[in-house]
Order: C-alpha cells, then structure tokens, then sequence
C-alpha cells in the first residue's frame, strides 16, 4: 500500500517534471515575453524593481524557486502582487522562475 | 548660375527646422532606449532618438514651446528631446527608480516623481539643474514613500501622492528653490495614479488597497480631502489587478466621469455636481486607460492581461459599449489626435502602432514600432495636468 503511494507520487512528479520539459518553443517566446513585459511593467523591464521590488538573481539570494513559484501563482496578498495561476500552468510558472534565477529575462 | 546659387542657398536653409511642431508627437519605444519622432498631419514616423535608457513606464511633458519633449524613465533618467532636431539635448540620471514627471504651470520647471528614493525632484526646464529636492518622508521613523500622481496645478503647484503613506502633497513652487508644501494625511490605502480635471480644479487619486478614490479641491484646500465612491466593489470578489490601471486619461462628458474600477471589470461613472456614483458599464476585462474623445461623445477603453487585445468603445450618453475592436495584442496606450478624429494605439506585442478613424473605426495606417508603448502628442504642452 505505501508502497503505491510512494509510485503514484513519485508517478505524479515525473509528469509534472516532464511537462516543465515539453514547453513547447513558442510558448517559451510568449512566457519570455510576458516576463518582461508584462512582469516589466512593476518590476522594470530590466526587473530592477517599480512599484514591485527588483527581481535579479542578487535580490532573489536565500528564496527557494518553490517561493518564487508560490508567489508567482497565488500572489502576495496585502501587495500589489496578483496570483497568476488563471493564465499561468504550475509548469510555466517554475519555467519563469528558472528564467529569474538564472537571470534571462 | 545665379539662380542656381540662391536655389542651393535657399535649400540650405531650408532644413529641418522650417516647420511647426503642433501636429508632431513622440512615441515610446519602450524596450529598445528610444523613442519616435512622429506627426499627424500625413501619419508618419519623422525620426528617431536613441539612448534614452530603461523605458518600461516611461512618460512625457511638453514644454511651452512644444519643441522639446521631457522623457521620464524608470531607471531615474530626465531626458530633454528636441523634437525638431531629433537629438537629445540633456540628460541626467536623477534617481534609481522613477514613475513620472510635469512641467510647471509657467514651463519652467520639470519635476519628476521617484520610487527610490522616493520623493519629488525639480529641476529647471532649461538646463535640468536641480532645483529643489522634496523626500518623501512619512511616519514616526521618517521612512520614504514611493511617490505616483504627479501634476502640474494653476497657482505653480506641482501636486502628488504617496502610495506608501496614503497622502497627498501639494507644493507651491513660486519660490523654486523652497517649495511650500501643504500635507494631507489619511487619504487612504495605497492611492496608485492620480489626475487632475482639465479645469485644474479637483485633483483625484484612485487608491489601490481599498475601494473608492480621494477627492481633492484646489480651489478650496482648507476643507481637505473628501473620500468619493467608498466600498464602489461591495459584496463582489476582487478580482487579480495584472495591471495598475492609469487615471491620466481623465474621460470627463458633460457632468460625467468616466474612472476605471480597480480589480473589477467595470468602468464606474460619477456625476461630477455630487461626486456620487452614476452608473456602472460592464466590459470585457479589467480597464486600464479610460480615455474621452475629445469631443466627449465617446470613450475608448483598453484592459489589462489576458484582454488586452481589445478596445471597447462607451458611448457617454447611452452608456453602451458601441463598438469592440481588435487591434493587436498588447494594446498599451492610445492617443487621441487633439480635435479627436483619429486615435493612435500602441500594439506592444506586436511591434506596430495603428491609427483608427475614430467616426468610422476604420484603419487609415499603420507604423511599424520596437514593443510601443506610451504615444504622446505635443497639443499636451497648453493642457493643465498632462
């Protein structure tokens, strides 16, 4: 019995880690676009930070990319920050994070 | 070989300045340092000027002359473009973090709004030398609040909001180097834009943290500031805000204005004799510019991300949306040609500017631009506020 737990989960991981692989290239542009552009538009374009704080790799120092992912799906309630999980898959989400932290965008 | 003399001389001296700058404007492009030199009259791009820095929320005040074109970036950079030149002629790096600019009601004065440090500097129109410095400073331990809303006001007064504090200032720049500054506490929570009506009477901050707006009157600054619209969203689920909605576009019809609601997919209408609310229009996303045709008849509405490929047109009598179109997207930033008849929208995602026939909503041209985004025609320099 734990055993199946232990491989539905673990089952359950692997299609998620396999669906942050398969972002289709395209998506990839429209996800890259919308960090800085859409993200740009609080964060700078060069997310040096605006109404919302700067976003570089040295801002983000000691914030595990689970937070960074959380924050960027369900938002920072009392901030300006809104979840974006209506338009964003878990997938994506880690995929921007990645992007912040290795300073891409 | 005469005549061929004086046509060479008279060439000569006919360079680009022979011209007027009344139907010229500037558009930004937004993520490339630079902006376009443009003009209305044949609805063409004449130049353009490099250079200019971080341009995400970049905005523009004209000077009197409507010759140069202040630019306010977000990196802190004020730069002084001459639009007849096409060259920048100043350029200084104020502070890390800004938002916005006016000019002061005698042209002399540009001040520009900060994030950080937040606060207003001014600086002279001439040479961008600085000329007063006004920190932010708010609360028991004197921290520096962001400051958004920034306007110019009949009197030389620059006035704006502290998004941090929930205050307004108003600053008497009549003495340039020792602004005279009046503090409204309490306005509530958050105030993100503001704007002032095109009378220069009633200066208006949207608040973000809570519903409703804060009305201030000019022309009466001893009866302080009057909250208008409170709790506009009662009983409804906030929606999420992907975009801070703009309050610049000031949409006045008649005794009408119209206002974006803040996470809503509403536009609000007040009627301006009692500041209560007059009506709600439904649309199709979160509003973002709510802007009047200048004739009033019509406002034209753009939205936030995801709906942000479309505009919807308010007819202020009616209160109907009329017309729905789909220009791009990323729709930005649209630009009403001063006597209304043609609008000029920035399709970011799309790298083109479009302009509409604002009587048949027909496309009479399209130009191409890098990520556009805000578009600003020099007839701003004579309108109090803009």
């Amino acid at each position: 019995m734990k055993h199946s737990i232990l491989f539905a989960l673990s089952l359950l991981l692997s299609t998620v880690l396999q669906a942050e692989d398969t972002i289709a290239k395209s998506r990839q542009l429209e996800l890259s676009n919308l960090l800085i552009q859409d993200c740009g538009s609080c964060h700078g374009l060069r997310m040096k930070g605006g109404l919302g704080p700067a976003l570089l790799p040295s801002n983000l120092k000691g914030k595990s990319a689970e937070f960074i992912t959380a924050t960027i799906l369900d938002g920072r309630p009392g901030t300006a920050m809104p979840g974006w999980r209506p338009l964003l898959s878990v997938a994506e989400a880690r995929w921007m994070t990645e992007q912040l932290l290795d300073a891409k965008p | 070989m005469k005549f061929c003399c004086s046509l060479i001389l008279a060439l000569l001296s006919f360079n680009g300045f022979a011209r007027g700058t009344g139907d010229m404007g500037v558009l930004i492009e937004r993520a490339t340092s630079s902006v376009q030199i443009i003009e209305t009259t044949g609805n063409t791009s004449l130049a353009q000027v490099t250079g200019l820095g971080d341009l995400s929320h970049a905005s523009i005040v004209y000077s009197r002359d409507e010759r140069f074109a202040y630019v306010f970036g977000r990196d802190g950079g004020l730069s002084k473009v001459d639009i007849l030149e096409a060259k920048l002629s100043a350029r200084v790096l104020q502070s890390g973090n800004s938002i916005g600019g006016a000019i002061s009601q005698d042209g002399r004065l540009v001040a520009v709004s900060n994030y950080k440090p937040g606060g207003v500097k001014v600086f002279d129109a001439n040479t961008l030398d600085l000329v007063a410095d006004i920190p932010a400073v708010y609360g028991d331990d004197q921290k520096l609040s962001k400051v958004i809303g920034l306007v110019d006001a009949p009197g030389q007064l620059f006035i704006f909001s502290l998004w941090d504090a929930g205050e307004i200032w108003v600053a008497d720049m009549s003495v340039p180097a020792s602004p005279a500054i009046k503090k409204f506490k309490n306005i509530g929570l958050n105030p993100y834009d503001a704007l002032i009506t095109g009378n220069g009477r009633y200066y208006i901050a949207g608040l973000f943290g809570e519903d409703g707006m804060a009305l201030l009157d000019l022309w009466h600054l001893d009866k302080g500031v009057q909250r208008i619209l409170p709790g506009y969203g009662k009983g409804e689920q906030k929606l999420p805000v992907y975009k801070m909605p703009h309050l610049e576009g000031w949409a006045v019809a008649g005794n009408h204005a119209f206002v974006p609601a803040v996470g809503h997919h509403e536009v609000i209408v007040i009627d301006m004799l009692n500041w209560q609310e007059a009506g709600r229009i439904k649309v199709q996303g979160q509003p973002i510019f709510v802007m009047a045709r200048p004739d009033g008849r019509h406002v034209w509405v753009n939205f936030a991300i995801p709906n942000n490929d479309t505009i919807q047109i308010i007819d202020t009598q009616s209160l109907a949306i009329i017309k729905q179109l789909k220009p791009g997207k990323g729709v930005l930033h649209m630009e009403f040609e001063p006597r209304g008849e043609e609008v000029w929208l920035s399709v970011r995602d799309e790298d083109r500017v479009e302009i509409f026939d604002t009587q048949s909503f027909e496309r009479k041209a399209t130009i191409p631009a890098k990520k556009p985004s805000g578009i600003f025609f020099s007839a701003r320099a004579h309108r109090i506020g803009l």
